[in-house]
Order: C-alpha cells, then sequence, then structure tokens
C-alpha cells in the first residue's frame, strides 16, 4: 500500500485534514450562533439557573483523559502490541461512553427543569451545539470499537497503524472542540 | 481486480451488464458524463421554467400561471439553475478533464466520487419530486425566514427545499475532499504546483471554497428544519430571534458559492483563449494568484446581500470597500486573458467564441456588480430587475458561456469527434443575441421600478415594450440549446474524427487519445514544463500501448446504495416517519461497513 503521491503525506490522512479544516467551520457555525443569542431569550430557564459546572468539569476530565488513551492506542498498534492496542483502545472507546453517559444525564436533567430544546433560545442553541457534538462522540466511539473488533479478528497490524492515526485525529478534534464549548458555554457564562 | 489491456474484448454488451456497469462504475471519467449529462437535463428543466416565467411576463396583467405558480417557478429556476445545472456541469470537467490535465490514472478516491453523482442526482430527483406533489419550494433560492417559518409556509413546499438542499450538500462536501486530495497528491512525477494547468487550479480554489462555505449553509438549514419540524425558536423574533442570522449564514455560504459558480468557468476560459490565441497564457502567476485571492477575498464581502437590512454605516461602509476591492483580481485576469489574444493568432472556432463571449458579458456583469457595492446606490437597486440583470450576466453570460466553451473544447477529447462548426457558431450567436435581448433591458426595467419575484404587473408601470423585447430574447436562448442538441446528435454520426490533439493545445490531456483509454495514460508522463506540448524540453512521449499491464481499481456497488440510504432519509424526514429514517439509516451504516471493509485497491 505505499503508493506514490506527489506530496508523500498519504491521501486518506490529507482527506481527513481536510475534513477537519470543513468541521471547524461547521462548529465555529454553531457556536457562532451561541454567542450572537447569549443573553437573548425572553424566558428562562437561563445558563446561570441550570448549569452544572462540576459536573461537566469531571466530564470534560474525562474525555480529555480519553485523547491520553488514544495516544497510547496508537502507540501500540504501531508496535505490533496486540494486548495493550487492545486496551488502551477499549479504553478510548469507553471514556467517551462515559461522557456521552454524563451528557445524556446532564440532558435528562435540563428537561426535569424546565429546559427542552424549543422552551427559548438558550434551549434551542444549546442542545443543538452540544448534541452536534455528542453525536460526533458517539461516531468516534462506533469507530473505535470498530477497530477493536478488528484487533481481535487479528486484521489491525502494525501495517494498518495510518487507520488507528486517523480515528486518533477525529478523536483528538472532537475533544478540542469541546475544549472551546465547554469554555464558552459553561465557563464564560 | 487488474486489468490487463490485452484482455479488454470489443464485445457488444448486453442492456443489463451495460446499465450495471454504469451503477457501479467508479471510472472519473465515466463518472463525468454521468455528472454532464445529469446537469444537462436539469439546465433544460432549469431552462423551461425560466421560459414559463418569461411568458408570464411578457406583457402586462397577463394570467399564464397563478401567483403560487410562479413563486414556485423562479424558486426552482434558481435553485436549479445554481445547485443542479451549473456546479455539477463544472463538476463534470472536474471529474473528466482534472486527473487528464494532472497525469493521473483516477481521482484520490474512486468510490467517493461514484457516492457525490449518486447522491447529488438522488437530491435533484429529491427536490423536483416536489412537482409531483405540486408542493414545489416557493420561497425563493435564498429562503429567507420568517417568509419559510412553518406559520407563513405551512405545507411540504420549504420542506422540500430544506431537505433537498442538505443532501446536495453532503455531494459536494465529499466531491470537495476528493477533489482537493487529488489536485494536491495526485499530480504525475514534475508536475509542479506551478505547472498546473489554470483549470485544475481554479478547481482546487473552488473545493476549497466548497469544503468552507458549504457547512455554515448546512448549519442554517438545520436551524430552519429545526425551526419547522420541532418547533425549536432559532428564527423566531417572539422568542428573541433574529431573522438577520439567517441572512449571514446563509450569504456566509452564498457569496463564497458565487465563486464556486464562475472561478471553474474562469478556468476553463483560460485553457481555451491561449489554444486559439496561438500563445501561452499571459502572466499565469498573476492569474493563478488572482484567483486564489477571490477566493480569500469572497468570503469577506456577503453583507452586501444585505445592505437593505439597515446594518448601520460601520458595516456598510466595510463591505461596500471589500467589494470594491475583490473587483481588482477580477479586473486582472480579464486583463490578462486581453493580453493573452494581443498579438495571438487569434481562430474564432466555437470554443474560442464562446470564451470571448464570456469575456464581454462578464465585463458587463461585473461592472453592475461594482454598482452594488456603493451601499447608497445599492437601495434603489435591491429587489429589482437591476439585480435580475447583473445576475443573469454574470452566472448566462459567465458561468454558462464560460461552460459551453469547455464543452465545445474537450468534446472532441471526451467523445472522439469534433463537433459541427457551422451549428456551434450558429449556437453561439444566437445565444449570445438573445442573452442581450433577455437581460440588458432588465436593466432598464429595474431602475424604473419594476421589482422581481413579482407575477405581473399593470399597464401603467409601461414596461410592456421592454418585458416583451426580454421575454423574445429568452426563447432566443431556448432556440439556441435546442440547436447544440441538434449538434450533440449530428455529431455523433457525422462528426470529423478528433484525433489525440485535434486544437494543438498546449496541456496533458492532449497527449493521449481521444476518447481516453481506461487507464487514460498507458505509462505515468514525467512532465518537465507547465505547457508539455508547445515546450522546446519535450517531454517523454506516451507509448499508443501500455509497456505492461495496468491496474484498475473495479466497480462497486456500495456507493450508490450509500447514497440511496440518505435518500430514504431524507424522504421518512419529509413524511415525519421516524420508521422510515431510521432505515435509511440502517442502509447508510450497512453501506459504509460494506464499503469500507470490500477488497478495493485504489
Amino acid at each position: 500500500m505505499t503508493h506514490y503521491t506527489a506530496t508523500g503525506l498519504d491521501s486518506r490522512k490529507l482527506a481527513f485534514w481536510a475534513f477537519i479544516g470543513s468541521e471547524c467551520l461547521l462548529f465555529g457555525s454553531l457556536i457562532s450562533t451561541y454567542l450572537v443569542y447569549k443573553g437573548r431569550s425572553v424566558r428562562g430557564p437561563t445558563p446561570q439557573e441550570i448549569l452544572n459546572i462540576p459536573l461537566t468539569s469531571v466530564s470534560t476530565f474525562v474525555l480529555l483523559t480519553s485523547s491520553l488513551a488514544m495516544v497510547l492506542a496508537l502507540a501500540a498498534v504501531a508496535r505490533g502490541d496486540k494486548l495493550w492496542s487492545r486496551v488502551w483502545l477499549f479504553s478510548t472507546a469507553f471514556l467517551g461512553s462515559i461522557f456521552l453517559g454524563f451528557q445524556a444525564y446532564e440532558f435528562t436533567e435540563f428537561v426535569h427543569n424546565g429546559l427542552t430544546i424549543t422552551t427559548n433560545l438558550f434551549g434551542s442553541t444549546f442542545y443543538t451545539l452540544t448534541g452536534t457534538h455528542g453525536a460526533h462522540v458517539a461516531v468516534g466511539v462506533i469507530w473505535l470499537l470498530t477497530l477493536l473488533v478488528r484487533s481481535f479478528q487479528g486484521k489491525l497490524g502494525p501495517d494498518k497503524a495510518l487507520n488507528v492515526e486517523i480515528a486518533g485525529l477525529y478523536w483528538h478534534f472532537v475533544d478540542v472542540v469541546w475544549i472551546v464549548i465547554f469554555t464558552v458555554v459553561y465557563l464564560i457564562q | 481486480m487488474a486489468t490487463a489491456v490485452a484482455e479488454v474484448k470489443a464485445e457488444k454488451a448486453s442492456l443489463g451488464s451495460t446499465l450495471w456497469s454504469w451503477l457501479t462504475t467508479t471510472d472519473h471519467k465515466r463518472i463525468g458524463i454521468l455528472y454532464g449529462v445529469t446537469a444537462f437535463v436539469f439546465f433544460l428543466i432549469g431552462g423551461l421554467e425560466a421560459l414559463i416565467i418569461r411568458a408570464q411576463l411578457a406583457h402586462s396583467g397577463n394570467d399564464l400561471v397563478s401567483a403560487e405558480t410562479f413563486n414556485q417557478l423562479f424558486t426552482m429556476h434558481g435553485t436549479t439553475m445554481i445547485f443542479l445545472a451549473v456546479m455539477p456541469l463544472s463538476a463534470a470537467f472536474f471529474n473528466y478533464i482534472v486527473p487528464l490535465q494532472i497525469g493521473a490514472r483516477d481521482v484520490a478516491f474512486p468510490r467517493l466520487n461514484a457516492f457525490s453523482y449518486w447522491v447529488f442526482l438522488f437530491g435533484g430527483l429529491l427536490l423536483n419530486a416536489s412537482f409531483l406533489f405540486g408542493a414545489a419550494p416557493d420561497g425563493g433560492w435564498f429562503g429567507y425566514p420568517n417568509l419559510t417559518s412553518k406559520q407563513y409556509s405551512p405545507g411540504l413546499n420549504i420542506d422540500f427545499w430544506v431537505i433537498g438542499l442538505q443532501v446536495l450538500g453532503i455531494a459536494s462536501l465529499a466531491a470537495g475532499f476528493n477533489f482537493v486530495v487529488t489536485i494536491i497528491n495526485l499530480r504525475a512525477p514534475g508536475m509542479r504546483m506551478m505547472r498546473l494547468p489554470v483549470f485544475t487550479w481554479m478547481t482546487l480554489v473552488t473545493q476549497f471554497l466548497v469544503i468552507t462555505a458549504f457547512p455554515v449553509i448546512t448549519v442554517a438549514l438545520v436551524f430552519l428544519m429545526f425551526d419547522r419540524f420541532f418547533g425549536t425558536t432559532f428564527y423566531s423574533t417572539a422568542a428573541g430571534g433574529d431573522l438577520l442570522l439567517w441572512q449571514h449564514l446563509f450569504w456566509l455560504f452564498g457569496h463564497p458559492e458565487v465563486y464556486i459558480l464562475i472561478l471553474p468557468a474562469m478556468g476553463i476560459v483560460s485553457e481555451v483563449l491561449p489554444t486559439f490565441s496561438r500563445k501561452p497564457l499571459f502572466g499565469y502567476a498573476v492569474v493563478v494568484y488572482s484567483g486564489l485571492l477571490i477566493g480569500v477575498m469572497g468570503w469577506g464581502v456577503w453583507a452586501h446581500h444585505m445592505f437593505a437590512v439597515g446594518m448601520g454605516p460601520i458595516a456598510d461602509s466595510v463591505f461596500s470597500a471589500t467589494t470594491m476591492l475583490i473587483a481588482i483580481p477580477t479586473g486582472v485576469k480579464i486583463f490578462n486573458w486581453l493580453a493573452t489574444m494581443w498579438g495571438g493568432q487569434v481562430q474564432f472556432r466555437t470554443p474560442m467564441l464562446f470564451a470571448l463571449g464570456f469575456i464581454a458579458m462578464f465585463i458587463i456583469g461585473g461592472l453592475s456588480g461594482v454598482m452594488h457595492s456603493s451601499a447608497a446606490a445599492d437601495l434603489q437597486q435591491t429587489d429589482t430587475y437591476f439585480v435580475v440583470a447583473h445576475i443573469h450576466y454574470v452566472l448566462f453570460g459567465g458561468a454558462i458561456q464560460g461552460i459551453f466553451a469547455g464543452i465545445y473544447y474537450w468534446w472532441p477529447k471526451i467523445t472522439g469527434r469534433l463537433m459541427n462548426e457551422k451549428l456551434g457558431k450558429w449556437h453561439f450567436w444566437l445565444s449570445f443575441i438573445g442573452m442581450n435581448l433577455a437581460f440588458f433591458p432588465m436593466h432598464f426595467i429595474g431602475l424604473l421600478g419594476m421589482p422581481r419575484r413579482i407575477y405581473t404587473y399593470s399597464p401603467e408601470l409601461g414596461l410592456d415594450t421592454l418585458n416583451l423585447v426580454s421575454t423574445v430574447g429568452a426563447f432566443l436562448i431556448g432556440i439556441s440549446v435546442l440547436i447544440f442538441i441538434y449538434n450533440v446528435w449530428w455529431t455523433r454520426r457525422h462528426g470529423e474524427v478528433a484525433g489525440n490533439d485535434p486544437w494543438r493545445a498546449a496541456t496533458l490531456e492532449w497527449t493521449i487519445p481521444s476518447p481516453p483509454p481506461p487507464y487514460n495514460f498507458s505509462v505515468i508522463p514525467e512532465v518537465v514544463s507547465r505547457l508539455p506540448r508547445w515546450s522546446v524540453t519535450q517531454m517523454k512521449a506516451i507509448p499508443e500501448v501500455p509497456p505492461e499491464p495496468i491496474h484498475l481499481p473495479g466497480g462497486s456497488y456500495w456507493p450508490v446504495v450509500t447514497a440511496f440510504g440518505i435518500l430514504v432519509m431524507a424522504a421518512g424526514a419529509l413524511l415525519h416517519s421516524l420508521w422510515v429514517v431510521l432505515l435509511g439509516g440502517a442502509v447508510l451504516v450497512v453501506g459504509i461497513y460494506a464499503w469500507a471493509f470490500e477488497p478495493f485497491e485504489v
């Protein structure tokens, strides 16, 4: 699979960088909309009344830790270490799932406290932004679990490290987006 | 699935296997032809809509169509021409020509390329299926809420539009990633960036605009869809929302989109002019950098579509200034094209006529564009026929004429036969006269006070004659397109056989047979200069028969299955049926996994 390319870069990796660039515009539009509409809701609940910063700090920490696991997974796959590539791939997916669990809990709490997607502008922008991010994490978890299955099938040797590297690019990107969202939505109110 | 060339036999294939081979094809040339034919059919549909619009406006107080039908006609005319005609007609050339110009055997991701085409086809069919339900979109191609909010557009019309455009966005994005990577990564040895043909360069800029602009409209459309389907409040002023949010997001996409439509045509013209002036393009580097600059600056002018909404003097001044600035790289290109012809041996073949028509008409459209950049003047022109005149000089006089230049220019490469010159000239002159009759009076119609998008007008306005002239012009364009179709039919039987290089052109695609063999290049060329066929330092000749067997990727039906999953999801969303959406999602997931794991070597 060593094709000649004009830049020496693998085409899939290049395509993925282009995809990430495109995703920046997607999240950029969502985050801008959140900021533009901040404080314009005509009725509550407001972010100050409802956001649970300690809880989300924990889930943020979990997601950041998963990026570390992702790095270790790639290193393990690249050196052909089957056991540890499985451990770290599973850990990454597992930590991602925990983050999603936190988000599901958070959304349920909010709905009980009277904030749905139709309640006010805060609800509309908040759920759309964080929901889009959550959907990205969910896709990432499924992707990682697929890689884990491939590993158990014995089809994830060092020659396939690029597959893991690209999944890692995606995972780290989704993580970085969360740092921005966490800062903009939760920390700067 | 390596295909040794010697094994390819000229058997008469059965209809079934022919259909199957097109359905599963991953060959960029076949996908290019699919794009071209499909987009041309949509071009005819959009043209027919335009003719009905012009027939309705032929004289005052006409009642050929109702106001409701008229709204559907102009909305679908705009949407069709932009998303289903001009963009995919350009995509036909991206697909067919770009790999040939950079010395590649295919695009970087052949199956993704097929997927783009099928999603585009399904999206186009979905949009037009709205006619069958008598519920074609009727909120204008710009879809401003609250006009398009549930309250004022309760029917299916806007649902078709909102969902159809999201589907088409997927197709454009997938193709965008594919061509960015193809152009950057699949260049033949020696094909440095500054040796790329200008058409390929403009394709690259266009694709960068696509992958950055389409996410923005996707977000705007998702908000509108949520407002309509789930009762969110993004575009609800009662809930504190701002209707200008849509306008900003839409034009943030919409203005780069204008350059997505025109840059490929500029690229085509930059290929045609040197060939028929027998001179290299004047100031290649400047033309390339101007194109890049247009792409970058295209992101900073969007609010000139919004001078009438009252953004305040600062914003108005800033966007006036940026809009005037973007005229500079455009003007630079025009002077480069003129200088290319200066002192050359100009040959007035049909592609050249269309290229010259492009320059002349684009100058008129560009000048009225600069007039809009003055916010004070623009207030008089907003929502009048003056703007309609402007966009048609840019998009018909510019984009469509550029595309026809490309069709006549590359037709011999694609089919192996030259189109009829006499019919081609009839086509050009009728369409050239027709477009000026149709669109030039619109400047006056607009300045004299006729608003756009109204289904009729009163005789007191005194615009009957000018409107009739415009209608006659539109039908002349219609006749010219019929001549083109006849030319295509005639050429199939009687067209002169072209050979490799009927125009004695400079770029790489003319070194190989017409039509090109499935593998394009029997050996990957070593490029030694920007104009490989005109340089003193000649590149190594490309043998007629490949010296060794060539590996070609096989076909795959997973792209069309995956695309079908998206169509089912879209249809489910239209029907408000979660089960159908989930079913489509299941097809999509199966398609993606089967695609990822099928043995397929590029």
